[in-house]
């Protein structure tokens, strides 16, 4: 290998895209808008649950039921119905997802100490959320339930008694249980391998187009210098993009970067690698810029949208794709965001999917540096 | 005219020489060699196998079967080092159009490794051949055809290959570039590099100092243009100016005396064994058919006359043998 050859590749290259401002600014542009719109947009957080009630009884027992609903932030009253056929209104237009019905002798049937239901309707055509709703609702008339338990005990023997078991609860690494803090690192990776396959998926493949192949392959250079030549100045520009992507979750995402920032740029840098690699490689195989494009979309997004655990835990997934999942670079690059950031983990833990990482950007190198046939046809 | 090397030495030498693409024979057992410090051309219509033969020699295509060598170096084996000894202009250009000329000619220098000493006086000889000394700043997409073939030619030779293999390099520019073209070949050959050049231009080939004639992948002539003309005309040419050329064609079709007609110009021309005869003949037969004839006389054949008796003898006696077949 000569590093004269490999360095006149390299500059040519990043001619080519200090020439093509287009595509530099949707180099830059693209993670910067994907990234706000995923840390803005996709959130799995269930709070502000819009509900109705119906309340039969109307009286102060039934409306402290329904205050310790409007009390807290995970429901938004949208106002009393009186029918049922108003209720299905609500939730039809999707004015509300529950409703509550108050029977008339709500409050008779607790002073008697006699149970008393009540209806929850729950919209249940996003079931995942509608799972949510429900566990909430039930966790309010539990504690609704308990205070009355020691009302009552207390009216009786003027006594307040113990409440038995106090669990208290400490959520590490994420407090606050924000799912922006867990997407935010996830998307950040997930972008990083998309568009560093599609910067490089272009290249071999327009040299193919134009004709510049056909004389570059008559030279004397060779598939390695050939291979990260072209690597060098996309690398730069896949930086830049980290960095921006890093300083937008910090800064106006407020995610917290516990770990090492030198360990973070560190196994960026690796994905970057192995991701223009898998770009170059595709690029290799198709010789056309539509067709490299389109598949490196399809293979680095793809896998890492939906197999890198960076929304949808892995451990849920069935055997088969969870173990799909392990040839998924992006995978131990979502651990290894995640880990720096939330965790603030260190080498020592998580050198494993580094290694992992390492060795893939190895394999996509050298296998683009195979394919990369010094003859036409 | 230039006078001809004396050196016999050969600087490719190629043996029974196959291509196929599938079931297509591309290059179908084709052997000559190239000498020394000459102008080497291969003259064929477009699909007759001059491309792939100059690929197979750069090493860029395998061969089926058969060997050669380029600068000593066998074309399957010493690609590598074929690969420091040639210069190449393939037939599409392939120079980097969103880079300025001067940017495009440090690509190559690079590539080439051209030493630092060196570096400079080669930038200026490519800007000052190709006449692109003002233009050295300029986007290459903004230069006129024939300004971007002769930076192609610059870059192709930075590294001063002692070989140049120049694919159809005048193909869709204008003929006063091409003219100025060719005076450059003359220049690097005057400096005894040796040029293998491919064309379809008829006046082109008469500049070269030997001339193979491909068709359908099979080398069917070789030889210099001029004993070309002489050797493999044995039958006269006659020229014939006359009216209605393509009524004429068909009369003279029913001559026995006349082997073959083409229209050329204006007029046509016809190959006869014995002139004499046969120019009595034709003006008979014109007349006959009431076609008013100007002119009827012998002429020295053009290379396109000898191209053209070839072609239509290789395609009689490739039919013979099939209708053998059957």
């Amino acid at each position: 290998m000569n590093f004269r050859r490999l360095w006149a590749i390299a500059r040519k290259e990043a001619l080519h895209i200090r020439r093509d401002p287009r595509s530099l600014g949707l180099a830059v542009g693209i993670p910067l808008l994907m990234l706000l719109a995923f840390g803005y947009a996709l959130t799995l957080d269930v709070d502000r649950v819009p509900f109705v009630v119906w309340d039969q009884s109307g009286t102060p027992q039934s409306r402290e039921f329904v205050a310790r609903f409007t009390g807290t932030p995970y429901f938004a009253f949208r106002g009393g119905v009186d029918s049922y056929s108003t209720l299905e209104h609500a939730i039809d237009s999707r004015e509300a997802m529950l409703a509550l019905v108050i029977r008339p002798d709500f409050a008779r049937d607790l002073d008697a100490g006699r149970s008393a239901p009540v209806q929850a309707i729950v919209d249940g055509a996003d079931s995942n959320t509608a799972g949510i709703v429900l566990g909430y609702t039930q966790a309010i008339a539990l504690a609704f339930n308990q205070q009355l338990a020691l009302d009552q005990i207390r009216r009786r023997t003027g006594l307040a008694p113990g409440t038995g078991l106090d669990l208290r609860t400490r959520v590490w690494f994420n407090p606050d249980l924000a799912s922006r803090n867990f997407i935010v690192p996830g998307i950040l990776a997930v972008i990083m391998g998309l568009i560093s396959a599609l910067l490089t998926s272009l290249t071999i493949a327009r040299e193919w187009e134009t004709g510049t192949m056909e004389q570059l392959i008559s030279t004397p250079v060779r598939p390695p210098e050939l291979i990260l030549g072209k690597l060098l100045p996309y690398l730069g520009v896949g930086l830049v993009d980290f960095v921006i992507a890093v300083a937008m979750a910090v800064f106006l995402f407020e995610v917290p970067l516990r770990g090492s920032v030198l360990l973070l740029f560190g196994v960026g840098t690796v994905f970057i690698v192995a991701t223009l690699a898998q770009g170059i490689l595709i690029s290799t195989i198709t010789r056309q810029q539509l067709l490299a494009s389109q598949v490196a979309m399809v293979a680095t997004f793809l896998p890492a949208f939906l197999l890198s655990g960076f929304a949808f835990a892995i451990a849920n997934m069935p055997v088969v794709v969870r173990g799909i999942t392990h040839i998924v670079p992006a995978r131990y690059f979502v651990a290894l965001v995640k880990g720096i950031f939330l965790r603030g983990t260190g080498v020592t833990i998580l050198w494993g999917d580094a290694v992992f990482l390492l060795g893939f950007a190895a394999l996509m190198l050298v296998a683009a540096i195979a394919r990369t046939k010094r003859r036409l046809g | 005219m230039r006078t001809a090397p004396t050196a016999t030495e050969n600087i490719v030498e190629v043996q029974n020489l196959e291509k196929h693409f599938g079931a297509f024979k591309a290059v179908a057992g084709v052997s000559f060699a190239v000498r020394r410090g000459e102008i080497f051309g291969f003259l064929g219509p477009n699909g007759a196998g001059k491309s792939t033969t100059i690929r197979l020699l750069c090493g860029l295509l395998t061969p089926t079967s058969g060997n050669g060598t380029v600068a000593g170096f066998d074309i399957v084996r010493d690609t590598e080092k074929i690969r420091t000894r040639i210069g190449y202009m393939s037939q599409k250009f392939s120079l980097y159009d969103e880079l300025t000329v001067e940017e495009n000619i440090d690509f190559y220098s690079g590539i080439y490794r051209i030493p630092a000493a060196k570096k400079a006086a080669r930038k200026a000889w490519v800007l000052e051949m190709a006449g692109l000394a003002a233009h050295r700043s300029s986007r290459t997409s903004t230069l006129s055809g024939g300004w971007k073939q002769r930076l192609a030619l610059g870059c192709a030779v930075l590294h001063e290959p002692p070989i140049l293999f120049l694919d159809e390099p005048t193909s869709g520019v204008d003929p006063n570039s091409r003219r100025q073209f060719w005076d450059l070949i003359y220049t690097l050959a005057g400096q005894g590099v040796t040029v293998f050049v491919t064309t379809h231009y008829m006046e082109e080939s008469e500049y070269c100092d030997r001339l193979g004639i491909v068709y359908r992948g099979e080398l069917i002539a070789l030889g210099r243009p001029r004993d070309l003309k002489t050797r493999h005309m044995t039958d006269a040419v006659l020229e014939i100016d006359c009216e209605r050329p393509s009524d004429a064609m068909t009369v003279l079709a029913r001559v026995p005396a006349v082997k073959e007609t083409a229209l050329f110009g204006k007029g046509l021309h016809a190959v006869a064994a014995d002139a004499v005869s046969a120019v009595a003949a034709i003006r008979a037969a014109l007349e006959a058919e009431r076609i008013p004839v100007a002119r009827v006389e012998r002429i020295v054949p053009t290379l396109e006359d000898v191209f053209v008796s070839l072609i239509e003898a290789h395609d009689r006696a490739a039919g013979a043998q099939q209708e053998f077949r059957r």
